[in-house]
């Protein structure tokens, strides 16, 4: 995480003892929340995912069975590289065409304002409505040229969902690389213009390590985000054919509120979820980090 | 001279070719939101055997679908609409105000436990809603934090994460010497906070509060499991409802309430261009 807890905490001691005495009231209602919302959950979760259980009621401890089961778990597996799939080309797509026109943007051609206005748009759209006006456009389009639909080839509910993705994120990433391009000292291009640099050179040499930044900040976005979808998958193709087309966020909903026998399955594939999202969120700080110490 | 001029006209003319490139990009942006507007003037089977096709004397059938999809089913849409906005409303004020006190606590007292709730803060940020979406919805339900009134209590505690990061690094940035003077003026820490930091932190308070707005208005998954499903709907829960379930999907109905259900967003969003993008970038510090 970037920002370091660097604190200017107060000093001053007849101060500091007058804010004590107020500290129920500045933090205890976020700290009641956070516990009920996020701490207790939290533990309560890493703890059911050694149980065998329908209801909270009646628990069986069965230590690392539902671990064995949920790697057992052929959907479990299908839904992982369908994930990672996804997520690599959508990472790659919308980071390329958000950076591609944050550039051109950047340039000062007529209508940047508005252009920027349009392409941000789609992103404040929610997943679940996103997923339906899609579904509506892709089926039509597949119906007519393709004779299929959505539901019935993953590869359509693949390429439907990055679509999609792409669409709602691009302009967001857009936002954020515009922001870092905008952030580079024009000296930087004079002074490389000055020394006969030509367009490519100056986006090769200069451009791009200037905005590293930008690029650790929106692939880590668009990773996590890629990873973790859940609505959009949801309402896109809810898993159709056959759990073909079902993300990991998805597939675990499934196993706990369809047809189950046993919710600690459900549980301890949350888990290895989230250990998953935490090792990358952290191999992607620290690769990324390093290369902007490089520059 | 003349290479100069000849460069600049180079440039001109690419930058024109550049423009007209991207209105064409830009049409086919703004073309999905189109064509649900324009299909849902439309009967239902048109819509589903020809998406593209503008209403014809046929197939248009005027406010129908609005009407339809209002009062369809046992449960109205404007009640749905109503949740949505008292959800939203109380859980973004709630977010507000907790987080940014406990954010400028943190950051002045600093003390060991203010230290350890702030990286529980950061590493909350991480953890996929997946990992907590049963035992979360299990202890609201024990607590009855299941009403639209209730609710934004899970919200504060789910959300408190980033809100506080994002305070934490405006307050920062607040020079505490503000603070010793008004202490010597004789303000408490709370008079010093509401008199002092909160007029300071304005332009904080609307960023962060348009992130907040754009999660839970457009939150699916945790009103679903958390709300008692049988008397409280929100707009996502109540769209998916309508195509979701068995039987005929209405099509007309559904292409309707998502227009209803985008008006309002994109309205703002046209209003409050300059506050939404700054709140982006705010939120995009993180990581």
């Amino acid at each position: 995480m970037k920002t370091r807890h660097s604190s200017k905490s107060v000093r001053n001691p007849s101060q500091l003892r007058s804010m004590r005495m107020f500290a129920p009231l500045f933090l205890m209602p976020t700290f009641l929340a956070f516990c009920i919302g996020f701490v207790w959950p939290f533990l309560q979760g890493i703890y059911l995912s050694f149980f065998r259980f329908k209801t909270l009621r009646f628990t069986t401890f069965v230590g690392l069975d539902n671990y064995k089961q949920a790697f057992a778990d052929e959907s479990f597996l299908r839904a992982f590289f369908f994930t990672v799939a996804f997520t690599v080309i959508s990472v790659a797509i919308i980071n390329l065409a958000a950076f591609a026109i944050a550039y051109v943007l950047t340039k000062g051609i007529a209508g940047s304002t508005l252009f920027r206005t349009i392409f941000f748009m789609p992103n404040l759209i929610g997943g679940i409505v996103l997923g339906y006006i899609w579904k509506m456009i892709l089926d039509g389009v597949i119906i007519r040229f393709l004779g299929s639909t959505l539901a019935l080839n993953a590869t359509y509910g693949f390429w439907g969902l990055i679509v999609l993705l792409c669409w709602q994120q691009i302009g967001y990433m857009m936002i954020i690389y515009v922001a870092g391009l905008q952030n580079i000292p024009v000296e930087y291009v004079e002074a490389a213009k000055i020394d006969g640099a030509n367009g490519r050179q100056i986006l090769w040499h200069i451009t791009i390590p200037s905005v590293m930044p930008s690029v650790t900040i929106c692939t880590f976005l668009t990773l996590t985000n890629s990873f973790k979808l859940f609505d959009q998958n949801l309402a896109l193709t809810g898993g159709a054919p056959f759990r073909q087309t079902e993300m990991l966020a998805l597939n675990i909903y499934q196993s706990f509120y369809t047809s189950t026998t046993n919710m600690g399955v459900g549980q301890a594939k949350a888990v290895i979820f989230f250990v998953v999202v935490v090792i990358i969120a952290l191999a992607q700080l620290y690769f990324t980090r390093s290369k902007e110490a490089q520059e | 001279m003349s290479r100069t001029s000849d460069i600049s006209r180079r440039t001109r003319t690419v930058n024109r070719l550049l423009t007209v490139l991207f209105s064409v990009l830009a049409i086919v942006w703004i073309l999905p939101i189109v064509i649900v507007l324009v299909n849902s003037f439309k009967g239902s089977s048109a819509i589903a055997l020809t998406p593209f096709q503008l209403p014809n004397a046929d197939t248009f059938v005027g406010w129908q679908n609005y009407v339809n999809g209002m009062k369809n089913g046992n449960y109205p849409f404007y009640l749905s609409a109503l949740y949505s906005l008292v959800i939203t409303v109380l859980s973004v004020a709630l977010i507000l105000l907790c987080t940014s006190m406990a954010a400028w606590y943190i950051n002045r007292v600093n003390s060991f436990f203010c230290k350890v709730m702030y990286y529980l803060c950061i590493f909350s940020m991480v953890v996929p809603f997946q990992m907590v979406m049963f035992t979360l919805s299990k202890t609201a339900d024990a607590l009855q934090l299941n009403t639209p009134l209730t609710i934004p209590i899970v919200y504060l505690g789910f959300g408190a994460g980033l809100a506080v990061f994002l305070f934490n690094g405006f307050i920062k940035s607040i020079p505490p010497d503000i603070e010793e003077a008004a202490d010597i003026d004789g303000c408490n820490a709370v008079q010093t906070f509401f008199l002092v930091d909160m007029p300071i932190m304005r332009s904080t308070y609307i960023s962060v509060g348009i992130l907040e707005i754009m999660w839970v208005w457009n939150d699916y998954l945790l009103p679903y499991l958390v709300l008692d499903r049988t008397r409280y709907m929100t707009i996502p829960i109540h769209i998916q409802f309508l195509q979701g379930s068995f039987g005929r999907v209405d099509y007309g109905a559904t292409m309707a309430m998502i227009m209803m259900c985008l008006t309002p967003i994109v309205l703002i969003y046209v209003l409050c261009q300059r506050h939404i993008i700054k709140g982006v970038l705010s939120g995009a510090v993180k990581g």
